[in-house]
């Protein structure tokens, strides 16, 4: 890429015509504009080149080898900071400084573009699946996608929270959603408010009923002063 | 030839007259015309502090009670004026103190004011109502400390997003007990605390206060109290928007937005907590303008608070909006006329949230009073933009940035000139346009071609040749202000179309090729502009005559080479100026 001519302006031969000042079409005249014009065929520049543009859409007046090039064309250092760019003002970057440097002490589950994925292994299951838990914003969202996920299996997750299903909690028959929290401990899914959860949960299991005992106080208590 | 119209009716007309183009007119039309409007003009609007001297114009324009003046290029912003460069506004103030005692009104922007200068004007105009500091810097606290005691009918006091040296918050308490006439307040760019205790009781001494923009530092438990005493609020600025989550703290926020009926404008917000937000829902409806730039929250809490704007004209958020809340945006807020996105992380070297060129597109589609923009963003195409153009011919303007320098279209590694072309080309009443991403002269064709209403155009990294430069120079008829940062462009262009500069107001060029001999030329055949060569690493003529100078600020004057220069900032031809007047 040509940078601008710089001629060497001698005092004795100035050109005039440089000086000339021209209010017309760079047109006719190619000492003017120098060496770094664009001719067509016939050596100028023609007035429909200049005004009469018929704007051409399809981008076909670079090669592909001048597209490759485009990639790898030679650029101020973009990851070195170049002064004045981007065009960020002092004043803002200097807040977005102190805001970021605050944040990363808190990370959060955001990650990367604010997705939470996590694992989800079901008891019995050949394989473990993830979700992004951002996608819902309740529980039942959370479940009925679960249960598209692990539908060849026996899905209790919907009836868990009905409460007349509570009795079939110890049947191997049932499953209950758990979830390892921040602290490493193992929590019934559903007992606090949903962005509390999503914040907290690590990894999700659907456990079998039986084995969940342990997790499940208040259903116990149900079932024996039902039964 | 006698008039039939006394002086004082042609007065009384041209008091109508409010726009200085009309007023400029008027005073062409004869001599007796110029003698009465120059009179009666009550509001100046000087937009290079270094075109006209402050002599001149208290010489022409008697009788003034507003000024709004304008220093640094607009290149200051990003730090490419090197500190010291100039801009003062102190001999303004000075000499308005002694002609203009009934002064009442002072605008700045990006202009040196000192704590002197703001002593100056608080013990020199007796009427005095407003100040705005808008981009300036120069002074601190004690400066403000004077306004607030000195200046018993003040009705507003701006300070923009000045630099202020803050040496403590006391100044607020300055204002004395029996101060009642404020009606706008914005100190948001302070860090320190002020006395709340002094806040609170300014707020409700002032029964006609109607804007109030606080700094950070005001906690957000604090903010019902201040709500409480300005119902009649229409603009309010919160402080850092985090708290620990306390219910009572919530209630009473919400219960404080409610009683403010006339609420329509919303900024300030840093460290938003998602939390927080629903607090405001009550008046959601009612905003017209969002200035969430400093809430780093994410996309869906954002998206929560928007779909409940239904009027919103003016949106300013960071990228963390993401794709996906623009398109809701685009559904909620068909009012929409301004959108601003400014980058959370512009360092980064990868994303960091999902905010591409579809955001852009699809408020485009779905925003028909868009036309206003500002979008900084990692990846366009041509075809994106030529949607954007062909959905919003309304646009005024027009400014984005793709953060990687020379980033070509990134799905067909092509420069970026059909997509800037069809702007330009759709967008007919286009007043400013800042370009990004991979640009040949081709582009500058498009611009010089179609943009005949541009106003002001931006340009970094682009271009091959100075052709490029000679399209827009010789092209863009409405063309008042150009900045140009690291492009091709040198001798040739500039020489040729040097008639064309004093039609301008100023044109700013860094890291280009200009030489210090096109700069002497230039200088030579244009007296009436002041080409200021500003270069850090000594006088010029320690280098040879083609040596590329850094900096280059070129802009018409009456008044001739400014005194007050740094030792790195030369006016070429100076000498024969001087000379010649």
């Amino acid at each position: 890429m040509e940078v601008g001519v710089m001629k060497m302006v001698n005092k004795e031969k100035l050109n005039l015509k440089e000086t000339e000042l021209r209010l017309g079409l760079p047109g006719n005249d190619e000492e003017i504009m120098g060496k770094n014009l664009t001719l067509n065929s016939n050596g100028k520049r023609g007035y429909t080149e200049t005004v009469g543009l018929k704007l051409n859409f399809s981008g076909m007046d670079q090669t592909d080898d001048q597209k490759e090039k485009n990639l790898h064309k030679e650029k101020t250092p973009a990851k070195a900071q170049v002064v004045g760019w981007p065009p960020v003002r002092s004043f803002r970057k200097n807040i977005m400084a102190v805001q970021k440097n605050e944040s990363e002490e808190t990370t959060d589950k955001a990650g990367m573009g604010g997705a939470a994925y996590v694992k989800v292994s079901m008891d019995g299951a050949p394989y473990l699946r993830k979700v992004d838990l951002k996608k819902y914003t309740t529980y039942q969202e959370l479940f009925d996608a679960l249960g598209k996920m692990f539908s060849s299996f026996t899905i209790g997750m919907m009836d868990f929270m009905n409460e007349s299903k509570l009795i079939d909690l110890l049947n191997d028959s049932d499953y209950v959603p758990t979830y390892e929290d921040k602290d490493g401990d193992w929590m019934l899914v559903g007992d606090v408010p949903w962005k509390m959860f999503v914040e907290s949960c690590k990894r999700l299991r659907i456990m079998k009923g039986t084995e969940a005992i342990g997790l499940a106080p208040r259903a116990m208590e149900k079932c024996k002063n039902q039964s | 030839m006698a008039y039939s119209f006394p002086e004082e009716v042609l007065e009384y007309v041209f008091a109508f007259l409010s726009y200085d183009k009309d007023r400029n007119a008027v005073s062409l039309v004869c001599k007796s015309w110029y003698e009465i409007e120059r009179c009666c003009r009550r509001r100046i609007f000087i937009g290079n502090c270094y075109a006209v001297s402050p002599q001149i114009v208290i010489r022409r324009f008697p009788e003034v009670r507003a000024v709004k003046i304008k220093g640094k290029p607009h290149f200051a912003d990003f730090n490419l004026v090197p500190e010291g460069w100039g801009a003062y506004v102190y001999p303004w103030i000075s000499a308005m103190a002694r002609s203009y005692p009934w002064l009442e009104e002072i605008k700045l922007k990006r202009m040196v004011v000192t704590d002197e200068s703001l002593e100056l004007i608080s013990k020199s105009f007796k009427n005095f109502k407003i100040l705005v500091l808008s981009s300036c810097e120069g002074f601190t606290t004690d400066g403000l400390a004077s306004i607030a005691a000195n200046c018993r009918n003040l009705r507003e006091l701006d300070l923009g997003e000045s630099e202020v040296e803050d040496l403590s918050g006391h100044w607020l308490s300055h204002f004395p007990d029996n101060f009642t006439s404020l009606v706008s307040l914005n100190m948001s760019c302070l860090g320190s605390e002020v006395s709340f205790s002094a806040l609170e009781r300014l707020v409700l001494r002032c029964p006609n206060l109607r804007t109030l923009r606080l700094n950070r530092a005001v906690p957000v438990e604090k903010l019902p109290s201040l709500l409480r005493g300005a119902p009649k609020l229409v603009e309010f600025g919160t402080g850092a928007y985090s708290a620990e989550i306390q219910t009572d703290i919530f209630s009473n926020l919400v219960e404080a937005f409610s009683g403010c009926k006339q609420l329509k404008r919303l900024s300030g917000f840093w460290d938003a907590v998602p939390a927080y937000l629903p607090a405001m829902y009550c008046v959601c409806s009612r905003i017209t303008s969002l200035n969430l730039s400093y809430a780093t929250v994410q996309s869906p809490d954002l998206v929560e608070l928007i779909s409940q704007c239904p009027n919103l004209k003016c949106l300013w958020v960071l990228d963390h909006i993401e794709d996906a809340g623009l398109k809701v945006l685009s559904s909620y807020c068909k009012d929409l006329q301004e959108l601003r996105v400014f980058p959370s992380d512009p360092y980064g070297a990868e994303p960091n949230v999902s905010l591409t060129e579809e955001g852009l597109v699809t408020v485009s589609a779905g925003c028909p009073k868009l036309q206003s923009v500002l979008y900084f963003c990692r990846q366009m195409s041509n075809a994106a933009l030529i949607t954007i153009a062909r959905n919003r011919p309304n646009l005024i303007r027009f400014r984005l940035c793709i953060i990687d320098p020379q980033a070509p279209d990134y799905l067909t590694l092509d420069p970026l000139d059909t997509g800037f072309g069809a702007i330009v080309e759709h967008c007919k009443e286009l007043r400013r346009l800042s370009l990004s991403g991979l640009l040949t002269d081709r582009v500058f064709e498009y611009i010089g071609t179609h943009a005949k209403k541009l106003e002001m155009l931006s340009i970094a990294f682009a271009g091959d040749s100075d052709l490029g430069l000679h399209h827009v120079l010789s092209g863009c008829e409405s063309l008042r202000k150009l900045e140009i940062m690291d492009c091709p462009f040198g001798d040739k262009a500039l020489l040729a179309n040097a008639a064309k500069l004093e039609t301008m107001r100023s044109l700013w060029m860094s890291s280009c090729s200009v030489s210090y001999g096109a700069c002497k030329l230039l200088a030579q055949k244009m007296p009436k502009l002041n080409v200021e060569v500003i270069d850090e690493r000594g006088h010029p003529d320690l280098r040879p005559e083609t040596c590329p100078v850094e900096k280059l600020y070129i802009y018409r004057t009456v008044s001739g080479p400014r005194v007050d220069k740094p030792d790195f900032v030369w006016t070429m031809d100076e000498d024969a100026v001087l000379r010649l007047s």
